[in-house]
């Protein structure tokens, strides 16, 4: 296709540059040509009239009027091949591992949406070891999940986990508005797992365009697509998808948008619908399962918010221990009715008691819990969270139900707990005869 | 009017600018923009400027579409295929059937359409009129059999004044492409009717004789029958944060209701919720008629990666698709999940055109578009003496779980019903999380009025009691007020709550309503003597356990009269026991 080369740039932002051009494509992607000679991309995203609007993947600085812009007269793609397996690409699909540039096929990027007749209801579990996962918010494949923490929270060494710990047939690590340091350790990892040559890396540091972090979502799902289509079972782990809002306000500011909540673009919610998407089983095929990371210091902040009205649920992480308050697993219930009898009636019984105790921690704020049943209910609290909560104990599930019987024989009486009288015939465990727990001296 | 033509001078995302050259256009007519490839995208003109200049928003992802492509206008609006054949299929916001586009593509590629109702089935029609006979828009010229019920062909709504039958078909088999019938009107004209006809989406059907709802319907969920209900003909608000149970909720009423007709309007949300219903429902006999539930069924699905700029279109047809099954005399409800979602995207489309926004950004008119949505349900008298009904209940995704927002608040100022979902609840596990306090109907309950008062009483009371032992402890309170705060527990845990993956459970049928609130009511009403908090406690402890065991129980069950009657002396006993000491 003819490649054409302009030159009369109007207007040079952060992030935005705006220039005359015609016969340019709404999406197409173009090269700054600095008059040194160096380049870097960029792509259409408006056009009015013979203004065309360009968004920088290298940033608008040192972007300078006698610069060239020469529309390529094609669509952002990315390669893909399995020799990709194992490298590590920047956002905009450069390897930044100083291995050699592959020749492979190129794929589409930030395609249409699967026909939903092409999906399946998913029904797989994944096992992960993580007992607040496992029993309470069982994982599914294909599932679109992200972990809610405070920044500083250790969710990337879970994310890492959940994914070296399963049967991924392919990871595929999206990594957005990453510290050097966390680069590292997801790279070191996924190599001490004997993982590496199961993943490809699209990373995004503090010191590459937010442009260039932009992109990492859509490279990582599109290489993940592709993976999926060809039976692959694809485990895309996204981190952080708060930094990746904020990377869109600015551009979408940057281009005068009028901002909806805290200055967010009114179509957060689609752009992330867009990416999150792209989880799904697909008939004949294999399936994309996503991991995501949201930092966040409240949950009713626009991008928690919104990212929890699309995601399949969310797991809330809270001083380094996984909560059951604030986590979700929308999928559990296609699962964990075919794992174990007991699962479904434990879970909600050990959740509905830990509710009770919640509301005892409240009202001993005022000094008012002294009856026998209050108390206990508090003592059940705190078993809880040193047994279960702790993201990084590894219990397989039914090692996992049986500490929970343990757990509420320890701390109730038979009809206190709410379950129907054949399922504790069976399960209760006999006086002081636990399977799991051990108890502490001074209980 | 002639059809314009165009070409594109401005492109921002779903926005498309066009100069119009060579006939007039007009707002809301459908138009196609043919791209490099030769795909023909979908558009409609929503605003108009200087003339001839037009703002389009267009259907599909706008990329490699350039200034100066050509534009095509057709000069009508964006319309719904009336006829049978709906009921079962599943379609994306323009009604495409999404099984006819899975044959063609994977993915949804832009720039597909396929006819909306299929043109090869045939249907048996009888015609119910004969040459001479006088009719009018929304005459009945015959039926077909459609799934659970006979569909009537009707003179097409459009079509005003008196026109004569000159022909129609003989009873036999017709696709929905066949001419029936030939009508003249007055003046001789003639013109030939099919099975199927268009309506456009935003204009609300006349109805032929509006009524008021006033008969329940039954939704099989205890808390919603009992204390919050929605009647034939009702509209229901049912606004909550994420995570708090509207997709269950969703779900069980789409399998539930009392409804003939069910049309499920996925706006917006996850595309796997919509797979799971019409993956799942095929397989589901619903136990009324004994048919596949799907047979009752119709999704629109326009799911969150779908175009946004079709996401409004999607809601209007769900609706005009529910009034055309009003008109066949049916009980339609339509489950739109979620208005947010519509909302929004009128949200992104307005600020593109850079109108003056109003609070939270939304557009100013926004709560003018959702009363109006809400008044397009209701109870309609047919010609025939008939009654059909249309239900709209439409979930609200409120920014941060706060009712406080602008959709929220022009929803419950345009419906009768407001099932307020709580994160409270749901963490409690308190299923369906629907406030107890907070929400509220204005349609007649399946109890009695005094019966919902004496319920709504004790849940209040509960209420207060609740707080007050948390200020200041169980020893703080008379055991008097203890036993009514564990009355109010009681009638939480086994009446209001339900748990909507039991096969049992999940669902409660008007008579076993009554039964349980029969059950309930003994139970609140007798007395107890016991003293002391935790012999209290315990007294009801094994009365929750009691009942529960009997709520999973199927009446023709063995065992379940027997439970019953151990539930009853247990309320007996321990009283009784009590009195002698």
């Amino acid at each position: 296709m003819l490649q054409k080369t302009y030159e009369n740039i109007d207007s040079i932002g952060r992030a935005i540059l705006t220039i005359k051009a015609q016969g340019v494509h709404n999406k197409e992607l173009a090269e700054v040509i600095y008059p040194n000679g160096q380049k870097a991309f960029a792509q259409v995203i408006a056009l009015n009239g013979d203004q065309v609007t360009l968004q920088l993947f290298g940033g608008g600085f040192g972007v300078s009027t006698d610069c060239k812009i020469r529309f390529l007269g094609k669509p952002i793609q990315v390669g893909f091949s399995d020799d990709m397996l194992g490298r590590v690409y920047s956002g905009n699909g450069q390897p930044i591992d100083g291995g050699p540039e592959l020749l492979s096929d190129r794929v589409r990027v930030a395609g249409p949406s699967i026909n939903p007749v092409k999906r399946l209801i998913p029904k797989d579990m994944i096992r992960t070891g993580v007992p607040m996962i496992d029993v309470f918010n069982t994982l599914v494949r294909s599932q679109k999940i992200p972990i809610f923490a405070k920044a500083g929270e250790p969710y990337n060494r879970l994310l890492a986990n959940i994914a070296t710990q399963t049967d991924a047939d392919v990871i595929i690590i999206g990594g957005v508005g990453l510290k050097y340091d966390e680069y590292h350790y997801f790279r070191q990892r996924i190599e001490e797992a004997g993982s590496k040559n199961k993943t490809i890396m699209f990373i995004h540091t503090h010191r590459d365009s937010i442009v260039e972090g932009l992109m990492v979502p859509d490279l990582a799902l599109a290489v993940a697509e592709q993976f999926a289509l060809q039976g692959k079972n694809v485990f895309v782990l996204l981190s952080d998808m708060t930094q990746w809002s904020d990377y869109l306000r600015q551009v979408a500011n940057a281009q005068d948008q009028i901002p909806a909540n805290q200055g967010y673009p009114g179509d957060l919610y689609s752009q992330l619908a867009s990416r999150y998407e792209k989880a799904a089983d697909i008939e004949g095929a294999g399936s994309l399962t996503i991991l995501g990371v949201t930092t966040m210091d409240d949950v009713t902040h626009p991008v928690p918010d919104n990212t929890g009205y699309i995601t399949e649920g969310q797991f809330f992480m809270k001083d380094g221990y996984l909560e059951l308050f604030g986590s979700l697993s929308r999928l559990k219930q296609q699962v964990n009715d075919r794992t174990r009898p007991d699962h479904r009636s434990i879970m909600n019984a050990m959740a509905r008691l830990l509710s009770e105790a919640e509301e005892r921690v409240k009202a001993q704020k005022f000094g008012s819990v002294k009856d026998d049943y209050s108390l206990r209910l508090l003592a059940y609290r705190q078993t809880f969270q040193r047994e279960l909560m702790d993201p990084f104990r590894y219990l397989e599930l039914e090692d996992a139900l049986d500490l929970c019987w343990d757990i509420l024989a320890q701390h109730f009486k038979k009809e206190e707990v709410g379950l129907s009288s054949t399922m504790m015939e069976e399960y209760w465990p006999k006086k002081g005869e636990y399977k799991v727990l051990k108890v502490l001296a001074d209980e | 009017m002639q059809k314009a033509k165009g070409n594109v001078t401005s492109v921002n995302e779903s926005l498309v600018g066009v100069q119009a050259t060579d006939g007039a256009i007009m707002n809301g007519e459908v138009a196609y923009i043919t791209i490099e490839d030769g795909k023909r995208l979908k558009a409609e003109v929503i605003d108009v400027k200087e003339g001839d200049n037009a703002y389009l928003q267009v259907f599909e992802d706008t990329s490699w579409m350039k200034v100066g492509d050509p534009v095509e206008f057709t000069g009508l609006p964006l319309a719904v295929k009336l006829g049978p054949g709906i009921l079962g299929s599943v379609t994306d916001g323009l009604q495409n059937p999404l099984y006819e586009l899975g044959k063609i593509e994977w993915f949804l590629e832009r720039g597909l359409e396929v006819a909306p109702l299929d043109t090869v089935q045939k249907w048996h029609f009888t015609p119910k009129v004969k040459p001479g006979d006088e009719v009018t828009g929304g005459s009945v010229l015959g039926s077909v059999p459609e799934k659970l019920f006979e569909h009537k062909i009707f003179v097409p709504f459009t079509l005003q004044g008196n026109y004569t039958v000159e022909h129609i078909a003989v009873a036999g088999e017709y696709t929905v492409d066949e001419p029936i019938a030939t009508v003249t009107d007055s003046t001789g004209k003639k013109m030939e009717l099919k099975m199927a006809f268009e309506w456009p989406v935003k204009k609300p059907m006349p109805f032929n004789e509006r009524s008021v709802p006033v008969k329940p319907m039954p939704t099989g969920i205890r808390i919603l029958d009992a204390l919050f209900p929605i009647a034939q003909g009702g509209t229901a608000c049912c606004p909550g944060p994420f995570g708090a149970g509207k997709t269950v909720l969703q779900h069980s009423l789409a399998k539930h209701s009392e409804a003939d007709v069910v049309i499920i309007a996925a706006c917006g949300e996850r595309a796997g919720e919509a797979v799971e219903v019409f993956k799942d429902f095929p397989e589901l006999i619903d136990p009324r008629t004994g048919k596949s539930l799907m047979d009752r069924t119709y999704i629109v699905g326009n799911t969150s990666s779908m175009p946004v700029a079709a996401r409004e279109a999607s809601v209007y047809m769900a609706t005009t698709v529910g009034e055309y099954y009003r008109k066949q005399g049916l009980n339609v409800l339509i489950l739109a999940d979620s208005t947010s979602r519509w909302a929004q995207a009128l949200r992104e489309t307005s600020g593109r055109k850079e109108e003056i926004p109003g609070p939270e950004a939304f557009p100013m008119y926004i709560s003018t578009l959702i009363s109006a949505f809400y008044d397009r349900a209701g109870v309609e008298i047919l010609a025939d003496g008939q009654t059909g009904s249309l239900s709209i209940i439409g979930t609200v995704s409120p920014a941060g779980g706060n009712f406080d927002e602008p959709v929220t608040q022009a929803t419950l100022l345009s419906t009768g019903a407001f099932w307020g979902l709580s994160r409270a609840l749901s963490d409690a596990r308190k299923y369906p999380a629907i406030d107890r306090i907070d929400s509220n109907s204005k349609y007649p309950s399946l109890l009695e009025e005094n019966e919902v008062a004496y319920l709504l009483e004790l849940l209040r009371d509960g209420k207060t009691i609740a707080s007050n032992i948390i200020l200041m402890g169980e020893k703080g309170i008379t055991d008097e007020s203890y036993i009514r705060y564990q009355k109010a527990e009681l009638l939480d845990a086994v009446f209001l709550q339900q748990n909507s993956f039991h096969e049992v459970d999940g669902v409660t049928h008007p008579q076993r309503l009554r039964q349980m609130f029969t059950m309930v009511k003994q139970i609140i009403d007798a007395p107890v003597y016991i003293q002391g908090k935790e012999k209290i406690r315990s007294h009801f402890n094994f009365l929750r356990q009691a009942f529960l065991d009997w709520n999973y129980m199927r009446p023709d069950e063995e065992g379940f009269e027997k439970q019953k009657t151990t539930l009853l002396n247990l309320v007996k006993q321990r009283g009784h026991v009590a009195e002698n000491v």
